[in-house]
Order: structure tokens, then sequence, then C-alpha cells
């Protein structure tokens, strides 16, 4: 009796107190920076594309909305030949932004993809890729990878020693 | 059965073993790296390691390397004490130490052994601060990409490629942590077995270049079981495919032939399948020699309105699968039908499949011929006509070794110990050959004669065995090698194309009427011996009686096969123009398919299911990696459909593949096994079709939504117990039915010991394939006539060099292939050089009867007298026939090639711009 009559109480204090609910879309409710709604393709400091085609996003994507190819680059560095989501079946979990090695997958707070036709849902690299480093400003993924690329001879990634010669005698 | 006791756990072990075997048999996950069930061990890693305990008092033990240590019975191990459990962390963390930060631009990546490995032990942060070391890379050829970052130093591609492979040009430089994996200096890697450096190395320092093109990860690939059509030893591969292409191939084991390995030419020679010289298409010929892409429908319609109530021929094809040779055979009549061998193959075929249905000998598998030791070559070099083959005879000659080890005590997997026992003592093994083999480096011997003499040789072996006297010692050296051999092995085959070779071989086996004495054949094509036994009661036809014919023809068939290839150019040009309306089934653009009137574009080996028959006479099953792109059809379904369109009597009533299997088998005693060779299509694992694709498979829902967001219904296997999907288990069904190898914890391809029976065993699903040939009791009836050739002067006897890169008609289509091969060369000794005065590189114009080829000299170090080589299966020397003699004159027009590209590390990079975005957020 005493719980029921509290739980009235609970719900009509409510009466009184300003509403959560807001007019969609006329009122736009605030979302963090950090929201996570559709995702964006970053660009490294150097302006390249972060995107090294690793395939780690599709992997975890767990409705598997995500398709890509590799392709190489004349240095030998890689990238996506196509970077293809579809954003009809993309739940938003975010988990491909997690599994970015990169940081070149980052979320973003657009999340109001309405359209008529599916087909418009399908986003490819183009659509993707912005002008940017996103959050991250400073990393740049071959710059600590050992790889050589156009940029850097093996060796000059972070905290690498000079090449080893093999023909020389000293310890 | 000794026990051991592991943790607790009781083990049974085999006697002879080590911990790491016993650990991994009885399903423990013991972590390693230098170690290789087909190289043994070398403790060199140190990753193996666990506590050895005296008895049951004792609580401290001491480490010990699980791979160096004897199971012997009552012995106590620990796996999961504390302090074995830290030094396999401590091991890894230490090889981490210089490992770079690129696992996401590694092809590695994702089936890597040290990822699984490093994970296993639980290491994860790097304590140390400083810097790692770097090295340059090498170019190491088009085949494999270097990069030696990445290495962990556990000496497996070294001990691979020296030790297992026979390799001369990789090994280990400088010392400590400067250890160095690579060549003197960059170039071509020689070996024709350099890709299973691919699958050795435990991390991304050799990874496979061609597929690093068009790179997907392992999960992402859908996978089949299949079998290599490079050449006749019959090994099991296993292609992936993503976005319709076949990526790359990999060794699939069957412990009966292939096990761990494949030849290059295997790995690498499937890039043709993607190539855009590939039909898709059926079409019609305009009278402006164009063709016009029709509806299969219509293709077929037209072929029954050309065939109805016609004289219809037919040619088969060696590389095409048994049944759909079985289907066009049924469909026009044996006596219409000729297998497609040239004339000279066919009798040589004829009498390979006759001598091993009657030869007393073994036809051995791979894994038997490993077993050898003594080895008799009879004209054959074999690591260009059948490259697996040689990499067994490299084995075998090492049964010396592990004779002398077991007389020490030393149990066979202590590989270093045997090494430094051994040196230099092998198995006898003798090569009677008109020019240098790829295998004259483990040879006890190596004699050098012209094609009819390697007949004489053979012969006098022979009879040397059977106490004649024959004036050749070197014959009674090879004679009493073999007489003294517990397991003595002939190898000749087809590709010297000499009759009395292959006679003087079996007649070595019997004359040895020994139980375990072996012969076996190399043979051209993946279904040449298939194709022969199909033939073998004699109803057949041949090439050229349809020429003769040619006239009568109304309408002639052909599958798979370009003509040109195997007989004289005016000969097929008669057949071909003789007014015949001309049908042809294949996959690829060639001669004979321009001279065709109609044409239905086949789906190839990665499209198609079949069997083969290897030259071992072992029957095996290949399935579809993909369904046919476009309006491609397998060559057996356009000729069950042809049938159903003329309404062919028996053929009609055939439904389905199977059903085609079961009438093959039925039409002749040779077959009757054919039904086992693998699972009905109704076969069900646990309710499910097996799966191609991995549990893992990525992007379903995006892959096709570039062309239409709405997804299309998965593509449906109805002819096959494999669907190609991601839902059912891949696990302990029959091996033949095995797509691809994984494990929980295991992502690399050494979880394959979690599919074997026990370590290097059989899988668990039994062995693959069927053997339809068994030795006999009655000994082969065979002619030791050989006809001498006499020369005139300035005439040599032509002798065909098959090679690995360039001689097979569809490998040589793949880019990487077709660099490694070359130009088309002529084959000359010192001698014959000096008298006309050429050097490596210069050119000669070879003249045979009408025929004239200009070809690159390549000079020999041991040539028999009155010979010359060429390379057989080149464009350049098409129309040369072996055997027959000819003249050679220097081309003065012949442009010499240049120098050899590198593109080095040290070449300067223009840096690339990626594309600028379109769409800001």
């Amino acid at each position: 009796m005493l719980s029921e009559l509290r739980t009235m109480w609970e719900v009509l204090k409510h009466t009184f107190t300003k509403a959560e609910t807001v007019q969609y879309p006329e009122e736009m409710p605030y979302l963090a920076p950090r929201y996570r709604g559709r995702i964006v393709l970053t660009r490294d400091p150097d302006g390249e594309e972060r995107c090294v085609a690793c395939n780690l996003c599709a992997a975890v994507c767990p409705v598997d909305c995500i398709a890509l190819q590799k392709d190489t680059r004349e240095d030998g560095t890689w990238y996506p030949e196509f970077f293809r989501i579809n954003f009809s079946r993309c739940i938003m979990c975010g988990m491909c932004e997690e599994a970015c090695p990169t940081y070149a997958i980052q979320l973003t707070p657009d999340f109001e993809m309405c359209e008529y036709d599916r087909q418009n849902m399908v986003y490819e690299k183009e659509h993707l890729l912005i002008n940017g480093v996103g959050k991250y400003p400073d990393y740049n993924f071959y710059r600590v990878s050992g790889m050589k690329t156009a940029s850097k001879d093996k060796g000059e990634a972070l905290n690498e020693a000079r090449p080893i010669d093999t023909k020389s005698l000293l310890p | 059965m000794p026990m051991i006791n592991v943790d607790g756990q009781e083990i049974e072990v085999k006697k002879g073993e080590n911990i790491l075997e016993a650990c991994l048999n009885a399903g423990l996950d013991l972590p390693y790296f230098c170690w290789h069930p087909s190289m043994g061990s070398i403790g060199s890693c140190r990753q193996c390691a666990l506590v050895q305990y005296q008895n049951e008092e004792d609580t401290r033990g001491r480490i010990v390397m699980g791979c160096m240590t004897p199971a012997s019975d009552g012995a106590r191990f620990s796996l999961k004490a504390e302090n074995a459990t830290q030094f396999r962390e401590a091991v890894v963390e230490s090889l981490m130490l210089n490992h770079p930060h690129d696992c996401p631009v590694c092809a590695e990546g994702g089936e890597c052994h040290l990822q699984d490995m490093t994970v296993m032990v639980g290491h994860r942060d790097r304590r140390y601060t400083g810097k790692k070391n770097t090295y340059r890379n090498q170019y190491l050829g088009p085949l494999i990409h270097h990069e030696m970052n990445r290495c962990i130093a556990c000496y497996r591609c070294e001990r691979y490629y020296r030790d297992y492979a026979g390799g001369k040009d990789l090994g280990a430089q400088a010392s400590h942590d400067h250890l160095y994996f690579g060549r003197h200096e960059e170039g071509i890697l020689e070996s024709e077995f350099s890709g299973n450096l691919v699958e050795v190395c435990p991390t991304g320092v050799f990874t496979d270049k061609p597929f690093l093109k068009q790179y997907s990860r392992k999960w992402d690939l859908q996978s089949a079981p299949s079998i290599c059509q490079g050449c006749a030893v019959g090994c099991n591969i296993a292609p992936g495919e993503r976005y319709g292409k076949v990526k790359r191939v990999h060794n699939r084991y069957n412990h009966d032939v292939n096990g761990y390995f494949i030849c290059d030419r295997g790995r690498f020679g499937s890039g043709y399948l993607n190539s855009d010289l590939r039909l898709d298409y059926a079409g019609i010929k305009n009278p402006d020699g164009s063709f016009f892409a029709v509806h299969q429908q219509q293709a077929l319609n037209t072929a029954a309105d050309w065939m109805a109530g016609k004289k219809v021929a037919a040619i088969g094809s060696p590389r095409a699968s048994l049944e759909a040779n079985y289907l066009l055979r049924e469909l026009v009549g044996s006596k219409n039908f000729a297998p497609g061998f040239s004339d000279q193959e066919a009798d040589l075929m004829d009498s390979i499949a006759n001598i091993l249905q009657t030869s007393m000998s073994i036809n051995p598998s791979v894994k038997q011929i490993e077993t050898a030791d003594a080895i008799l070559i009879l004209g054959e070099d074999v690591t260009n006509t059948a490259p697996r083959v040689a990499l067994a005879l490299r084995q075998s000659v090492r049964n010396k070794a592990f004779e002398l080890a077991e007389q020490m005590g030393l149990p066979p997997w202590q590989d270093a110990a045997i090494r430094n026992l051994a040196q230099d003592q092998r198995s006898p093994m003798t090569i009677v050959s008109a020019m240098n083999t790829r295998l004259d480096d483990v040879a006890s011997a190596c004699v050098s004669l012209a094609p009819d003499d390697i007949a004489a040789f053979g012969h006098a072996v022979a009879a040397a065995l059977v106490g004649e006297i024959t004036n050749n010692p070197q014959a009674d050296a090879a004679a009493q090698m073999l007489k003294m051999a517990k397991n003595p092995l002939i190898v000749s085959g087809s590709s010297m194309a000499h009759q009395g070779v292959i006679n003087s071989a079996a007649a070595v086996a019997d004359a040895l009427s020994q139980t375990t004495s072996m012969l076996s054949f190399c043979v051209p094509e993946c279904n040449s011996l298939g194709l022969a036994m199909m033939v073998a009661d004699g109803a057949s036809s041949h090439l050229k009686a349809l020429v003769k014919r040619a006239a009568k023809i109304d309408a002639l068939i052909v599958l798979e096969n370009d003509l040109y290839r195997r007989g004289d150019k005016a000969l097929i040009d008669q057949l071909l123009a003789g007014g015949a309306k001309v049908i042809t089934l294949d996959m690829y653009e060639n001669g004979t398919l321009d001279q065709s009137d109609l044409v239905m574009a086949a789906a190839s080996y990665a499209e198609s299911q079949g069997t083969l028959v290897s030259s071992e006479g072992r029957a095996q099953r290949f399935y579809p990696v993909q369904s046919p792109a476009s309006e491609r059809l397998p060559s057996w379904e356009w000729l069950l459909r042809l049938a159903k369109a003329t309404e062919h009597k028996k053929l009609s009533k055939i439904e389905n593949f199977d059903q085609i299997v079961t009438a093959c088998a039925k039409s002749s005693p040779l077959f009757t096994k054919l039904v086992d060779v693998a699972p009905l299509n109704s076969f069900r694992d646990r309710g499910s079709k097996i799966p191609r694709q991995t549990h893992r498979y990525s992007g379903r829902t995006a892959m096709n939504s570039g062309v239409s967001v709405h997804e299309p219904q998965q593509a449906q296997d109805h002819e096959s117990p494999l669907s190609f999907s991601m839902e059912g288990l891949n696990r302990d069904q029959p091996a033949s039915l095995t797509p691809f190898v994984w494990a929980p914890g295991w992502n690399s391809n050494q979880s394959l010991q979690k599919f074997q029976s026990e370590v290097d065993g059989p899988l668990k699903g039994g062995s693959s394939g069927v053997r339809l040939i068994s030795s006999s009791q009655t000994g082969a009836d065979i002619s030791s006539q050989i006809t001498q050739i006499s020369l005139k002067p300035h005439q040599w006897h032509l002798v065909p060099m098959e090679q690995v890169h360039g001689s097979d008609e569809l490998s040589a289509h793949t880019e990487e292939i077709s660099e490694l091969a070359g130009r088309g060369f002529i084959a000359i000794g010192k001698k014959v050089a000096e008298k006309l005065a050429v050097t490596e590189g210069d050119g000669l114009l070879v003249k045979q009867d009408d025929i004239e080829c200009s070809l690159e000299v390549r000079i020999l170090s041991r040539v028999a007298k009155n010979c010359i080589g060429y390379s057989a299966g080149y464009a350049e020397a098409r129309g040369l026939v072996a055997g027959r003699l000819v003249s050679l004159q220097v081309d003065k027009t012949w442009q010499r090639s240049g120098p050899e590209m590198i593109a080095s590390d040290k070449a300067a990079f223009q840096p690339v711009v990626g594309d600028g975005g379109t769409r800001n957020v």
C-alpha cells in the first residue's frame, strides 16, 4: 500500500518538472563533438589518406556493412582502392573506430541520414574522406611503422635505429 | 606405449617422439616457432619451453625445450608451471623488441604465427624503450616480397630453402642481433619452390608478391579444396577468392601427395584465371572472322542443329576433367573421339598407362618416393616436369643420413645433429639424361646420353640386374646400387618423348622383381593419365586418323584443347578448315578457338568441379572456389546440356554431376573406384554443407551494395557438399572436403596440426583421393627394341627441355610466370657454342623440316654428344618436334635482351598524393 502511494507520488511529481522531450527537428538536441554517429575517413597531418586498408574495421563490423580492397602506392604504402560502407545496415556501434589502428575512421555527430532511395545510403570513399585530421591532429601511422615510404627511409621512423650493415664486423 | 605426465595428465606418446610433438598430439597448446614437422627440431627459438621434473618429489624442476627433449616413459613435465609460462612470455617479449609496428600493412596479418604465439603467451606491452633495429629489404623476384624488419630469427626460411629444397641463394648473414636472411645480392630467387617461404616463415618477412597486389585478409577469402592443374603430380591446393577474383593459392595438406609444400608454378601460376583474355560469353563466328556473343541456349541450339543426324567427331583434352572427357566421348561415340594427345604423346601415354597396370613395381605416391634409398632417373629433369616429386627426391637422398642416425640412436627429428653426422653422405641417385638437370647437385652419378642411348642404358641396367654381362660399367654400377637398396625407385617419364626410355624404365623395374621396388612416371598434364586410362580400351581414334577423315566430318567438338600445341600447323589447319563446323569449349583465347565456328565459354578449374587422375594413378576431386562468372559454364555442364539438346539417348537421363561420376565409373573396370573419390552431393556434416567462407568473412552486406543495395541471395552450389556461405562447420569432415584450416587461437596455417590425426600424419578425415592403379603380378610386356637415328654432319638430336615456368600452357599466361620464363631458348654444350661462335644470350635459327625458329642461346655444362635442348611448350619454339633432327645457324638479326631490371630499395620514389575529398563534415 505504502509503496503504491509512493509510486503515485513519484509519478505525479514529474508533472511539475521541465519536459525532456524536444520538438525534433524544429528543435535540435545538443550532441557532444565525440558523439558516435556516422563515420568519416580522415587524413594524416601530411594530407595523405590515413586508411591503410588493413581490413580490421570490416572484420569487426557486427553487421558486415564495410567492404574495401587494398591497393599499393608506388612507394609501397597501402591505401584502399575502394572503401564502401552500407549505412542502411550500419548500427553506429563504433566498433570500426575502435578497431582502426591508424585513427582513420572517426565517428561524427552526424546521424541524420534519411534518404528516399536506399541506394543513396551506400557511401564510397569519396563520400567519407575528409580534408582533415579529426580528433588526432598529430598521428601519422607511417611515421611509427617500420616500412620504408616516400617520405622516410628505413630507420627513420619513430624510435628506430639506422639500418644494420650486415657486412660490418663490429658488435 | 610410453606414457608421460604433463601437469598431472597422463599422455600416451609414440616411441621416438619429442615432447612438443607429444603435447600437440594431446591437443595441448605449446607455442613454437622454429620447429616444423617436416624439418625437425633445432631448438633455436627457445619458445616451446616447459618444466621437466626428476620425479614426483621434485617440485622445482628445470626448464627444457619441448622440441629437443625425447618423450621417455614416465617423464614428468609441466606446461603451466609459472617459471615455464614466464619464460615463454619473456622469449616473445625479446622477439618483439625489434618487431616493427606494421601489422596493419603486413600481408601476414591475420594468419601470422607470431601474432598467435604472442597472444598465446600473453605478452602485451613492450617495456624496453630503446630503438628498434631496422634492415634494408631485397628485391627477390616477382614472386616473393621481402620485409626483413619483421624477422624473428627462427631460421626456418634458411632451413627450408637450403636444407629442405636444396636452394643455394638464400641464407643467414651477419650475427647476433644483426642476423639477416636474404641473398648475397638482390635478384630473383633461383629455387622452383621459393613460394613455400611464404608459408614457412612464421611472420611477414617473406610474403606472396602477386597476392600483395590484390590483397585480402585470410578471413575474407572464400576457399575450396582443389587440385593443382599445373602438372600431373596432383598436389592439393586451396585457392582463395574475393570480389570474383582468385587472389592466391595456398598449399592444402595431403599426407600422401604434397604434404606441406607445393611448387611455384602451382602457387603462382593461377594468375591467368583473372585475365581479360578469359571468355565470358558463348559466341558464333561472323563471316568477317569476329565472334558475336550469344546466349547459352542459343549456342546449344546452334550446336544441336549442326550435330543433328550428321557425322560428329570430338577431341578431348588431358587438361579437362575426367567427367567432361567422358561425356564428350559418350556424346559422339568412342570411334569418333580422339583423346586430344599429340600423336607422339598418345603412344607414350598409352604405354605408360599399360606399364603401370602390368608392372610388378609399386607406382609410388610422393610420400612413398621419400622412402626410396636408391634412385635411378632415366631421361627426366624431374624438377621441371614434376616439381613436387623432385622435392621428394631431395628428401629421399637423405635416407642414408637417417640410417646413420638410427645406428647412433638419434631420433629423426634431431635435424642439426643428423646433418652434422651425415655431412655429404647421401643415398645413391643416378641421373641418366641428355642435359643438366636441377637434381644434379644431389646425384651420386650423372650420365649424359642421347635419348636412344638412355633407353639402351636402361636395358643394360635391366640386363645387369638379371646377371647378364653388359660391358657397361656405369650400368653395372647403377644395377648394383638398385640391388643393394631396400626401396629402389626408378623415375622416368614422357618429357623425352621417347618410347624406348619409358620401356627401359619398366624393364629395370621388373628386373628388380622386388615387391618394394617403385616405378614412377612423370606425365605431361594434370589429367593425361586419366585420359589415357579412358581410351585404354583402344576403341577411340587418334588425332592423325581424324585429320585423314577431316573431309567426311560434319561437325567437330574440341574440348579445352589448343590443337596447335599438339601437332603440325598444316595438319591442324587441314582438320579445322576441312569444312566441318568446329565447336570449341575453352576458357582462354587460343589458335584453335580462333578457327572455330562456335565457342562456348568454359569455366576454369576454380569455377567448376571434376576429377583428375594424377601420375600416381590417384583420382582426386577439385571443387569450385566461386560460381562461374558471366555466362561461363563448366565443360561437363555444357556437354550435358548439349546431350539434352541433341536428345542423346543415354546421356539425357543424367541429371547431375554425381550421376556422371557413377556412369563414368561403370564405363571401364579401371574406373570402378571413381565413386569413392569424394563424398556425394548429399553429404552433410551435422546437418550442414561445409562452408567455403571463414566464420569471420566480412563485408557481406557491402560487397555488392555498390551495384545495388538490395542484397542478392547467396550463390548456391547444387552439385557439391560445399556451400558459398559461412554457415556450417569446417572440422573433422572427409579430407577431400577441407577448404581451409583454422582453429581457435591458431589463425596461421600452423592450425593444420589441429586437423591432423597426429603430428605429420594424415588428416583426421582420412586420406584424400583414391588410387585407381595397383601393381600387378604379371610384369610389363615391353619391347626392348630401339631404333637408332643416324645423324648427318651439322645435325643434332632435338631434346625437349620442360621448364617449370613457361612450358605449361595456362600458367604461362600469368604475368609473373611469363616474366620468369624468359624467351624461348636453345640449349647447347660449350663445344657447339665454340664451333658456332655464339655466347649465352645470342640468337640461333633452328631449322627442322620446314619449321624455322629463332631462339636464345643457353650454354649448359653437361650435354650429351650430338644433342641440343629446346624450351618445350614455349610459343617461340612452337612446331619443333622432339626426336627429329635439326640444323642450327646463327641468327644475324637477333636482338639481345637488355640487362635485368631490378626494383631496388634505393630507387627514387615519386610521392603519390591521395584523392581529394569531396564531401566534408
